[in-house]
């Protein structure tokens, strides 16, 4: 199934750079390397247009069964590679390494549809912040990738186009709304990838695929250019193989934005050197909190055993690197869920609003039989899937006059609730103070393909532990803590608003350690096991 | 256009009282629009102003404009408002293609500015108009309705939309209902309106053109019978776009809704347009009560909070307002109050001034805006601004008189020429010839001729009767066509008779 790096030697005329790249090691094909890794092949003489080629390659065998794209256009990407190779680039900083968007980011000349019927054919005449920084970077966008329509979803089969599969497991959801990202990250058709976390669609897709997804503070991302979906919510980050990889992509992405109000007017705090100093395993003087209302004693119900077993080893392997642990308790935790889904919907409603077929994308009847409001109405009844309109009649009720105070202002009170639990938990001056909180990233492990699809409650249930972290604004990190049934479990790790880079330490610390007891890292089980199914297949 | 049942106005208010309130749009002279950096020229090709921004593109975010919010802050101090010291913008939710986000991002129940007033002068009574709420949005864009006789949507073949306009700056001014105006509730909506926009003028934060809807006017309407405790339904009439149909809008909709409550009837709240044509009011969208706008704050913005000290110094730096101005300009100029009233609602004040300021004596600009050219301009059916005469020429005129180059009679004439369009006072003086005789030999000639044909008037004359004299001035200024001087040609005929 892997692409062999003298695939991507065949077109780098024979310069020797890939040749190096494999005798890296056994593992060491380029779609199983970390970043880390690729940026030092490309240091050794290895080409841009050989990473990319290698992930089209791969994209080209197993997108068709993984359905983890929307779009590729390999011409272009090869085009950037070989221009970022010209201009001698490559291997500096991301220059040269290759990615893939969330096709929610907006970006020019490049088909963007958040993953629904209703902007089909539309070409941005712009790029996001996000998009440009990456393109600034010198990085290589091999594609678009496949979401949950409109970002509401967590298997991603809400999505206008296609299904996209767990590559743990081709009959299992890959998380959503991010669920292509993530599957094209975990199974090898990307190096690394953007996502969008509203109420978990970076964390939960993250964990469900076994890699590191950061949902950074609110504000600290730009949200230019990313298609709203609740605007006080909406958050783009990094998802990636690793932690470090993760807190390199999140560099090249996060910091102040003119172009965005609510983007915060601070420094960003170091990433990648929190990650590094993490991974050498002292977590001694950190204080780490566990949920109590995310899986704990008496709010156990709906995870799984298994779960909450991987947790609770990587809660003692915290504990054993030096940290100190204590359960804390966060009772408005409990209210996140039916708060969220009134304030995401209300805002959503009115943040697609804008879909009318009046100038671009989908435009239905418009046949001179039918006046403008029945051409908006047949648009939007043929453009958005049950989902979306699920949302959008919920939050229109939920705004609607007579009505506001009870639902969207009550909910708003609840959002003040929980930040005042994360602030109680790590602002407080009596000596239970806490530097991180921490739960597991979902109730449960990835779930079969069609099994929530008509049972929307149960689908909301996918985010209940990520909700809260969303609501109040402050970052969080799910990191892989071990499988469950042969499928990832993601540990999250919650900071106080601008200290990402907590989560990234500690994150750090805890892949390090689970890293050296296993003796590989956490994706090479799932890149072992495809080869040997190839193997067995042969 | 109308077959609206009417009551005689005079009778009306034998019957009923009016409520009015007025709602006014002013859209802002910044630079750059209200979200976005697009420019906000008047009178470019459609949508070449327009950016992801302000067309709604899919992800783009709005950035306030600082300019905009610190305009909208001086208007609301020189109304006397309060400036909130922290609020936020709200999305009003509707779909139609003119809005872009199917929101157009406004203010809802934290405005910018509250509780202001505004005193108007109406035929030397005051009248105090509550400001209720001043705020900041952003206007739409506009529908142009293709094919079809009227231009407006219903019938037109297709619909084009300028985006153009969409995203400018708009303040809206919102009054509390204006009580006891009676029988001047017209002239009061129009005082109002006329203050504020020399208020709005002289701020400079937009050039308030109503032609060109960069005043926009609500009037609301309603009526309650005289002794009445409770107001009736009230009408909103959109569309009304100079100072005079503002005027003319509640004079007609007190006359419909009066026939309409004397039938016995409701009035229907709804949402009316003005029709300049024709002075009438139509019925427009009623559904608009109906209307849910599903306020939310916009959480793509960060809520305002005026800093006390820069909302202090705006309040030092405000300029003089223009009560304060007519007051010491009253004072400078010598003009009763009743001239002042005239001046300004006949929209001359600034004439008069730019008249003094091009040097004419304040009591010559006063007396001829006043005098001949308001006489012309009522002649002519036009506002006084609209005559083709500037103060410029005006002053040059009357420095022409001062000069002696010409005498009053002949600068009437010198007018003439003036507004017929021939050019600056000295020009038409030089082309017309009109400039006044000196003791040449054809004003001798016509003094001799005088005398030679008056021999009854000269006997009187040297008789004692010196007052007689008057006869052969007005004989000799007849033959010389006005151009003589009155008192050369009498001091010419002492000399020759006494
Ligand atoms: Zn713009």
């Amino acid at each position: 199934m892997s692409s062999p790096v003298n695939d991507a030697r065949a077109s780098s005329a024979g310069d020797g750079g890939a040749e190096r790249v494999r005798s890296r090691g056994e593992d060491s094909t380029v779609t199983s390397m970390t970043v880390t890794e690729l940026q030092a092949a490309l240091k050794d003489g290895a080409t841009s247009v050989d990473l990319t080629r290698a992930y089209l390659d791969r994209i080209a065998a197993d997108d068709g069964t993984l359905g983890a794209y929307l779009h590729v256009d390999p011409e272009t990407a090869l085009e950037t590679a070989a221009a970022v190779d010209a201009a001698g680039r490559a291997g500096t900083g991301l220059a040269g390494l290759p990615v893939a968007l969330k096709d929610v980011v907006v970006t020019e000349g490049v088909p963007t549809t958040s993953g629904s019927k209703i902007l089909q054919g539309w070409l941005p005449p712009y790029d996001a912040t996000v998009a440009a920084r990456l393109k600034g970077a010198g990085t290589v966008l091999l594609g678009k990738t496949n979401m949950d329509e409109f970002a509401m979803g967590s298997s991603t089969e809400n999505s206008a186009y296609r299904v996209t599969r767990n590559p743990w497991n081709p009959e299992r959801i890959p998380g959503g709304s991010s669920g292509g990202s993530s599957a094209a990250v975990a199974g090898g058709l990307a190096p690394w990838a953007i996502g969008t976390d509203t109420g978990g669609s970076i964390r939960q897709p993250a964990a469900l695929t076994g890699l590191v997804g950061h949902k950074p503070t609110y504000g600290s991302v730009s949200r230019y250019g990313l298609i709203a979906f609740s605007s006080s919510l909406d958050q783009a980050g990094p998802m990636a193989r690793t932690v470090l990889d993760a807190a390199l992509l999140h560099e090249a992405i996060g910091g102040h934005d003119p172009l965005d109000s609510t983007s915060i007017d601070v420094p960003l705090p170091v990433l990648a050197e929190s990650a590094r100093r993490g991974a050498a395993g002292d977590l001694s003087g950190l204080t780490v909190g566990v949920v109590r209302e995310l899986g704990g004693d008496g709010h156990a119900e709906g995870y799984e055993t298994g779960v909450l077993a991987r947790f609770a080893e990587a809660v003692a392997l915290l504990e054993s690197l030096g940290a100190e642990v204590r359960e804390v308790s966060c009772p408005a935790f409990d209210l996140a869920l039916p708060a969220y889904y009134l304030i995401a919907p209300s805002e959503a409603s009115s943040n697609l609003a804008r879909f009318d077929g009046v100038r671009y994308g989908l435009r239905v009847g418009d046949d001179g039989t039918r006046d403008l409001d029945e051409v908006m109405a047949l648009t939007r009844e043929q453009g958005f899937g049950p989902e979306v309109k699920r949302r959008i009649i919920l939050g229109t009720y939920a705004l609607s006059s007579g009505y506001y105070e009870a639902y969207y202002g009550q909910a708003q009170k609840v959002r003040t609730l929980i930040s005042r639990d994360f602030n109680a938990a790590f602002d407080s001056a009596d000596g239970s103070r806490v530097d991180v909180l921490v739960s597991p990233t979902t109730p449960t492990v990835a779930f079969p393909l069609g099994a929530r699809v008509d049972d929307p409650i149960a689908m909301y249930a996918a985010d209940l532990c990520t909700l809260p972290a969303s609501l109040a604004g402050v970052p969080a990190i799910s990191v892989p803590c071990g499988l469950s049934d042969g499928l990832p479990v993601g540990l999250q790790i919650m900071a106080p608003a601008l200290a990402d880079d907590r989560c990234y330490r500690v994150a750090a610390a805890l892949e390090a350690a689970q890293d050296a007891a296993r003796g590989f890292r956490f994706l090479d089980q799932l890149t072992r096991r495809t080869a040997d199914a190839t193997e067995g297949a042969a | 256009m109308s077959a609206d049942k009417l009551v005689d106005y005079d009778e009306v208010l034998t019957r009923y009282e009016p409520l009015i309130g007025l709602e006014t749009h002013v859209e802002l002279g910044t630079a750059s629009k209200m979200f976005c950096g697009c420019s906000t020229v008047f009178g470019a090709e459609p949508n070449t102003q327009t950016c992801p921004v302000c067309l709604g593109l899919p992800g783009a975010l709005p950035v306030a404009n600082e300019a905009a919010i610190e305009a909208t802050i001086r208007i609301g101090l020189a109304l006397g408002c309060r400036i909130a010291t922290w609020c936020r913008f709200a999305r009003k939710n509707y779909f139609y293609p003119d809005i872009p986000k199917g929101f157009q991002t406004s203010q809802y129940d934290e405005p910018l500015c509250t509780a202001g007033h505004l005193d108007v002068e109406v035929d030397g009574e005051t009248y105090r108009v509550e400001i209720e709420r001043v705020h900041l949005e952003e206007d739409t864009g506009k529908n142009l309705h293709v094919g079809g006789a009227t231009g407006r949507i219903h019938g037109a073949d297709h619909s084009l939309v300028d985006y153009n306009r969409a995203g400018i700056p708009l303040v809206e001014i919102v009054t509390r209902p204006i009580p006891g105006a009676g029988a001047k509730a017209p002239e009061v909506a129009r005082a109002y309106v006329t203050e504020l926009r020399e208020i709005v003028k002289t701020l400079g934060v937009s050039d308030v053109k109503m032609e060109q809807g960069s005043l926009r006017c609500d009037v609301n309407l309603s009526l309650a019978p005289v002794g009445g405790l409770e107001w009736g339904t009230r009408t909103e009439t959109k569309n009304v776009n100079s100072l005079r149909s503002v005027e003319r809008s509640v004079r007609y909709e007190m006359r419909r809704q009066a026939a309409v409550l004397d039938d016995g009837l409701r009035i229907v709240q709804e949402t009316r347009h003005f029709h300049e044509d024709t002075g009438s009011t139509s019925s427009g969208r009623s559904k608009e009560e109906a209307t849910d706008y599903r306020y939310f704050p916009e959480p793509d913005l960060v809520p305002l909070a005026p800093d006390e000290e820069w909302v202090a110094k705006l309040a030092a730096t405000l300029p003089e307002l223009p009560a304060a101005r007519r007051v010491r300009l009253s004072e400078e100029w010598g003009l009763s109050a009743t001239e002042m009233a005239w001046l300004l609602n006949a929209g001359a004040l600034d004439l008069v001034g730019d008249t003094v300021a091009a040097g004419a004596p304040p009591a010559d600009a006063r007396k001829w805006w006043l005098g001949e050219l308001a006489r012309r301009a009522n002649d002519a059916g036009v506002e006084l601004p609209e005559l083709a005469v500037t103060p410029g020429q005006v002053a040059e005129l009357v420095g022409l008189v001062a000069a002696g180059t010409i005498n009053d009679q002949l600068a009437r004439q010198v007018l003439d020429g003036v507004l017929a369009g021939e050019g600056d006072p000295a020009a038409v003086v030089e082309s017309r010839g009109l400039a006044v005789m000196g003791e040449s030999d054809e004003l001798v000639a016509a003094v001799d001729a005088a005398i030679a044909g008056a021999p009854d008037v000269v006997a009187k004359v040297q008789g004692g009767k010196v007052q007689a004299l008057g006869a052969l001035v007005g004989a000799v200024m007849k033959t010389t066509r006005g151009k003589a001087d009155a008192a050369t040609v009498k001091r010419m005929l002492e000399e020759r008779l006494l």
